[in-house]
């Protein structure tokens, strides 16, 4: 109700200056219009708006220019300053841990290189004296084999020449107790012999 | 008078000061220029006091300002243009701290009134003018003359072109004035109706919630306005700036 009068009063209050307030209801309208104009048209102000305007705005440019701009462009440029040198820090220590890394690796294929070569000496030595071994053993077994083969030749020889001795004494003792006389050794040695050729 | 929506940008004076008859009263809206100065100076200054290098809440609104305006000018106007850096960032400061203190009942709404931001947008045209033809001479005409437009049309575009740059002023302080004003006036008209309503019984207190759901929606687009008029106005100036630097390059 009150808005509707209000806004109707200000609409021609707007177009025409010099309306008058309709009613007594509305004297102070009028009253702080200036004579009705509207307020952002009433160039009485004009003079003291502009006036404040360049002062309060000139200083604050000023600041921004003197103060403000280059603290912030200052801190921006900082901090870009500071992660450029921390990205080359950076940079650094990664080519440094590449190096280091490759370093590791031609040191850890040299180790292996070199335990390979330790490995394939110990395992061509051990080769080698397992031969020389081998060839010693099977020359002693040989030795003793031809040893051993002489002394079965010799108990063969010894054993086959008590062969003709028992069998002899066997001969005399058998042809004693079949016909009760002593046969004469040499005919029983001969016989003996006769039979050993016959075997 | 509460209710009255033009009442709002009454100029009132406060210490009355006359010099050789004219007259530079201190007014109310002579404080609002001097708060706006003072809340947004005094914001950048105390925010970025400690220099961070990381920063902190205030710090990092401050740089995020710098940074749009720079990255705003940089692109409007090319790296030759950082030197108009402080004006660029003043006018948008300023502009935009105007229009949000505007927000807050009570307050005056300095970039409502028209001489304000005619004085701004000559500011610009005038800092546009001075150094296109302190740096360039007579080629700053050379704006008013495309290239690769045939002889005959030449005439009728250098008109053109002559009144569009004449224009800019204009269009420049009454789209920011006009925008306040109306908001303003769309915003009181709108809690006017919220509480005559609310003055005539049950019914009215019922009817009285829609254009309080209004009131509020316009609030939240009120602010929207507030920074997207102060966006206008410095991106405009970057462009008109950009005319200075290179008059032949459009």
């Amino acid at each position: 109700m009150f808005v509707t009068s209000a806004y109707a009063q200000t609409a021609p209050a707007a177009t025409d200056p010099h309306a008058a307030p309709a009613g007594g209801a509305h004297t102070e309208t009028g009253a702080d219009h200036g004579g009705g104009t509207f307020p952002p048209f009433d160039a009485t102000h004009f003079s003291s708006q502009l006036l404040w305007l360049v002062i309060t705005f000139g200083l604050f440019y000023l600041l921004m220019k003197k103060v403000i701009v280059p603290r912030v462009g200052g801190i921006l440029e900082h901090r870009h300053d500071r992660i450029a040198q921390d990205l080359d820090e950076a940079a650094r220590l990664k080519a440094e841990a590449d190096a280091a890394v490759e370093t590791y690796e031609r040191e850890l294929a040299a180790a292996r290189s070199k335990g390979h070569k330790i490995a394939e000496t110990a395992r061509e030595a051990a080769k080698t004296k397992a031969a020389a071994d081998r060839t010693a053993i099977e020359a002693e077994l040989a030795d003793k084999l031809a040893a051993a083969e002489t002394r079965i030749g010799e108990i063969k020889a010894k054993a086959f020449a008590e062969v003709g001795q028992i069998a002899e004494d066997t001969a005399t003792a058998i042809v004693d107790q079949l016909i009760g006389a002593k046969a004469s050794g040499d005919d029983i040695k001969a016989a003996v012999a006769a039979a050993k050729t016959e075997a | 008078m509460a209710n009255d929506p033009i009442h709002q940008f009454q100029i009132s004076k406060i210490v009355p000061i006359e010099i050789g008859g004219i007259d530079f009263s201190f007014t109310n809206a002579s404080l609002f220029m001097v708060a706006t100065v003072a809340c947004a100076a005094g914001f950048l200054y105390f925010a970025t006091s400690q220099r961070g290098l990381i920063p902190g809440r205030a710090q990092s609104v401050a740089e995020m300002s710098y940074e749009f305006i720079a990255g705003m000018l940089r692109e409007g106007a090319g790296s030759s243009g950082m030197k108009f850096f402080p004006l660029v960032f003043s006018l948008f400061m300023f502009v935009l701290t105007a229009n949000l203190l505007g927000m807050f009942p009570y307050f005056y709404t300095i970039t409502s009134q028209i001489i304000v931001t005619f004085a701004l947008a000559l500011l610009v045209i005038g800092t546009v003018l001075v150094y296109g033809f302190y740096k360039h001479g007579l080629h700053f005409l050379q704006l008013f003359v495309p290239s690769g437009v045939p002889g005959a049309l030449l005439p009728l575009v250098i008109a053109i072109e002559v009144i569009s740059f004449l224009s800019r002023p204009v269009s420049l302080s009454v789209r920011l004035f006009a925008n306040m004003l109306a908001g303003h006036i769309t915003l009181k008209v709108f809690a006017g109706f919220v509480a005559s309503l609310g003055t005539m019984g049950a019914l009215g207190i019922g009817g009285a919630v829609l254009p309080l759901i209004m009131t509020v929606a316009l609030t939240g687009l009120e602010f929207l306005v507030a920074f997207l008029q102060a966006y206008v106005f410095a991106v405009l100036t970057c462009m008109y700036l950009n005319d200075a630097i290179h008059p032949g390059g459009h």
